[in-house]
């Protein structure tokens, strides 16, 4: 039953309005997972227009950090819509792994949408991250910090949150810390590595995210589950169960009549008919070829 | 001018040669071979035949053709009125009114002293360029093809009636044919009727005469360079005060625009100088990404440029002038506004990116934002580029190749560059990885794919160096999930008795 009637509700709930920013997602856009599971759980995505945190697992989980966030980035705007990537000089020197854009074409982003800005230090880094959330230009900025940054506090974050809710930009913090610190992002996310569901030949197969939504300012419950990235769908996907991998190949010789035509092939049957060592690399080349 | 190699007399004649037609010609023969006999356009084995021990160069003409606008540039000083003919190799100068600063007491009635101040000039002129180290003649003529035919063939504006035919400069043919009707000089073809002249060879020949013989008046079009787009303000009091520098700024960016849209340009370089009153001059300089004369967004930009200065502008005493300048422009046209005004969505958000571009570049660094190019290479770490956002694409590099569909990433997310070491167990020296130690910790390998075999580019470097060794790339994951771009350095017991591995790039 609702109240509509009640004029001093009403009142104070326009007043409320007018005092409050939008709430996230009302009148916003949000970016979606492309997974329907997922997206029910987060009321049909993240809010654009916001601040999210997202923190490797690990630091071995970087890469899978960083190219979680970037597939979300991507899938902001349209498809040609530009990707800002705000890193830092220092992480030249710690010995970590740069972007690599044939890379980013293997996943199904067009490298040329990626613009890299290299700040020369956090403290410039966190200058330009404001400047470039105030501008309309970019609908989604990465703010990769490889090294943990002093600056970014409380307050550093909340200004760059009031920044994105003015401009309309969606700001994604990578941070390779896995310790988490206080910070006014919407949501934090916990992303790592996961197996991958096995090609032919037991081949390593799609990206594969074991993520972990910790926090949540629209009230959603923290979860965990692992997704898998499609790139000719342009979305993360649930991965099929994984296959029981048996010890010996087994070959499952059944008369076509006993074998019911509705029924569905066993998730690891080709991994298990293919299973002959010595004949993977073969086989995987025969499945690039083909 | 270049048509002659100079020669100081000492050295073995010197000639300078030219490919025309296949065949190696003579395109400028120094005095001394003159003197020998040779001439422009003669064949060099005639004229090795006539002097066996002609020492011979390439003729280029480019460099002459800067060199003698060089030489234009330092005539300047006599005249602003300075064009160059490359093709006959003549500095033209229109010095109509240049002449009296020439001019001195002692000469006689004014005719005559405008003459005597012409060949001083002219005299000037010529050891001018004696000094700089080049053999010059000059002609004073009515005329531009007058003087030019003065210079080259000698003599004098009362002589151009002796001047051979070639002086109308119409070509070997019409001079042949000339010479078998036996007209030999100006003068004699002068002489002739015009209308049969007209007539056998064309209105060309009758207006090049009457061009050389003054008849017709006839001007030069000046090389005048472009005076520079700079806008300054000059103070009474020296300015101290950091807010009226920047309403300066302002006013001096809004005369740039004003000087840069009549001319339909657009600044993609600026310079701001600041001149202190104890003579101490600070400069600094923003670059753009494309043309612009926006005078909001210069100031912008000066604004951002000043604000990340390492050490402040300090104005000390307080500044006397402040210039700013365009030292690079390029055509820009009007803009054009939509029908309702304004432009439209897409043209405004890639102008707000340009703007982000160049406002990010002038306090980090134009280096700074950088854009990723495919490179056709299929050495790995040489497959992309990274351009700085603010250079146009110089042309279509490559194409990113595009994945097949169900086809997991064969290239990792990241890259090390350069490929960090790691030790490997293989079952076999040339077989699959088992397991791997990386930054101390072990990783057992579940799933591979590979190899995928990468051939150095054996058709770079020396002929005899020996091929570099052979890549081949596994693609791996570990009981954890971590996905892994391995690469076995060398073929087994081929390229190397004990081949390397490393980690070349990490999987998402």
């Amino acid at each position: 039953m609702r109240i509509t009637s009640s004029l001093p509700l009403t009142k104070l709930r326009a007043q409320l309005d007018a005092i409050l920013p939008p709430a996230a997602g009302e009148d916003g856009v949000r970016v979606g997972f492309g997974c329907a599971d997922v997206d029910a759980r987060l009321d049909g995505g993240l809010p654009q227009a916001m601040l999210h945190e997202v923190m490797a697992a690990s630091a071995d989980d970087w890469p899978s950090a960083a190219a979680w966030t970037l597939l979300l980035a991507a899938r902001c705007g349209d498809a040609r819509a530009p990707i800002l990537w705000l890193t830092d000089a220092r992480r030249r020197g710690g010995g970590i792994a740069a972007l690599y854009p044939p890379g980013l074409a293997e996943l199904g982003v067009d490298p040329a949408r990626l613009l890299i800005i290299t700040a020369p230090d956090g403290a410039a880094q966190l200058r330009a991250a404001a400047d470039i959330a105030r501008c309309r230009a970019a609908p989604a900025l990465v703010i990769e910090i490889a090294t943990p940054l002093r600056q970014l506090d409380l307050t550093a974050s909340r200004r760059l949150l009031l920044a994105a809710e003015a401009s309309g930009a969606t700001l994604w913090l990578l941070q390779r810390d896995p310790h988490p610190r206080p910070s006014a992002a919407y949501s934090r996310w916990q992303v790592g590595c996961a197996p991958s569901a096995p090609l032919a030949a037991n081949a390593p197969g799609p990206p594969t995210f074991a993520i972990k939504l910790t926090r949540h300012r629209g009230g959603i419950a923290p979860f965990s589950l692992t997704l898998e990235w499609n790139r000719d769908r342009f979305a993360f996907a649930r991965p099929a169960p994984l296959p029981i991998i048996a010890p010996f190949p087994i070959i499952v010789a059944a008369p076509a009549s006993a074998q019911k035509p509705e029924s569905p092939p066993l998730p690891g049957a080709r991994a298990a008919v293919a299973g002959g060592r010595g004949m993977g690399p073969q086989l995987a080349w025969l499945r690039r070829a083909a | 001018m270049p048509r002659f190699a100079r020669n100081d007399g000492k050295s073995p004649p010197l000639a300078l040669i030219t490919r025309a037609k296949n065949a190696l010609r003579i395109a400028a023969p120094c005095p001394r071979a003159t003197a020998l006999g040779l001439v422009r356009g003669m064949a060099l084995a005639d004229a090795r035949a006539l002097v066996p021990d002609l020492v011979v160069a390439d003729a280029n003409p480019d460099r002459d053709a800067a060199a003698l606008a060089q030489l234009a540039e330092l005539c300047l000083a006599y005249t602003p009125g300075v064009s160059v003919d490359a093709d006959a190799g003549l500095i033209l100068l229109d010095i109509a009114g240049a002449t009296h600063f020439w001019a001195r007491p002692g000469d006689g009635d004014e005719e005559d002293a405008g003459s005597e101040a012409e060949a001083r000039l002219a005299h000037d002129a010529v050891t001018r360029l004696d000094a700089a180290g080049f053999t010059a003649r000059a002609g004073v003529a009515a005329t531009p093809e007058a003087a030019g035919a003065c210079a080259i063939f000698g003599g004098d504006e009362g002589d151009i009636g002796l001047l051979p035919i070639a002086a109308l400069r119409l070509g070997p043919d019409v001079e042949r044919a000339l010479a078998r009707a036996g007209l030999g000089t100006v003068g004699a073809l002068a002489a002739r009727p015009r209308a049969a002249l007209a007539a056998r060879f064309g209105a060309l020949l009758t207006d090049r005469l009457d061009r050389l013989l003054g008849a017709i008046d006839s001007r030069i079009t000046p090389q005048r360079r472009l005076p520079p787009i700079v806008a300054t303000a000059r103070f009474a009091e020296p300015l101290t005060h950091a807010d009226t520098l920047r309403a300066v700024l302002r006013d001096l960016a809004g005369e740039l625009a004003a000087q840069m849209e009549k001319r339909g340009i657009g600044g993609r370089r600026f310079a701001a100088r600041f001149e202190r009153s104890d003579g101490a001059v600070r400069s600094l300089a923003i670059e753009t990404g494309a043309p612009t004369r926006d005078p909001a967004l210069l100031d912008r930009l000066i604004a951002e440029r000043l604000d990340a200065l390492a050490d402040p502008l300090d104005p000390g005493f307080g500044f006397d002038a402040v210039l700013l300048a365009a030292t690079r422009h390029e055509a820009m046209g009007i803009d054009q506004l939509t029908l309702e005004g304004g432009v439209s969505g897409q043209d405004s958000r890639a102008a707000a990116l340009a703007e982000l571009i160049d406002r990010l570049g002038a306090r980090l660094g134009p280096a700074a934002v950088q854009r990723c190019h495919a490179n056709d290479s299929h050495i790995p770490e040489q497959a992309a580029l990274a351009l700085p956002a603010s250079t146009p694409r110089p042309r279509e590099l490559a194409l990113w190749d595009v994945p097949e569909a169900g086809e997991p990433p064969l290239r990792p997310f990241h890259l090390f560059d350069p490929p960090q070491p790691v030790e490997v167990i293989a079952e076999i020296p040339d077989g699959p990885p088992r397991q791997f130690r990386w930054r101390r910790t072990l990783h057992h390998v579940t799933r591979y794919e590979g190899p995928e075999r990468i051939v150095a580019p054996w058709w770079q470097g020396p002929h005899d160096a020996p091929d570099p060794p052979t890549r081949d790339y596994y693609r791996v994951e570990d009981a954890h999930g971590r996905r892994f771009w391995l690469l076995r350095h060398g073929l087994y017991g081929r390229e190397a008795g004990q081949p390397r591995w490393y980690v070349h790039g990490l999987f998402a």
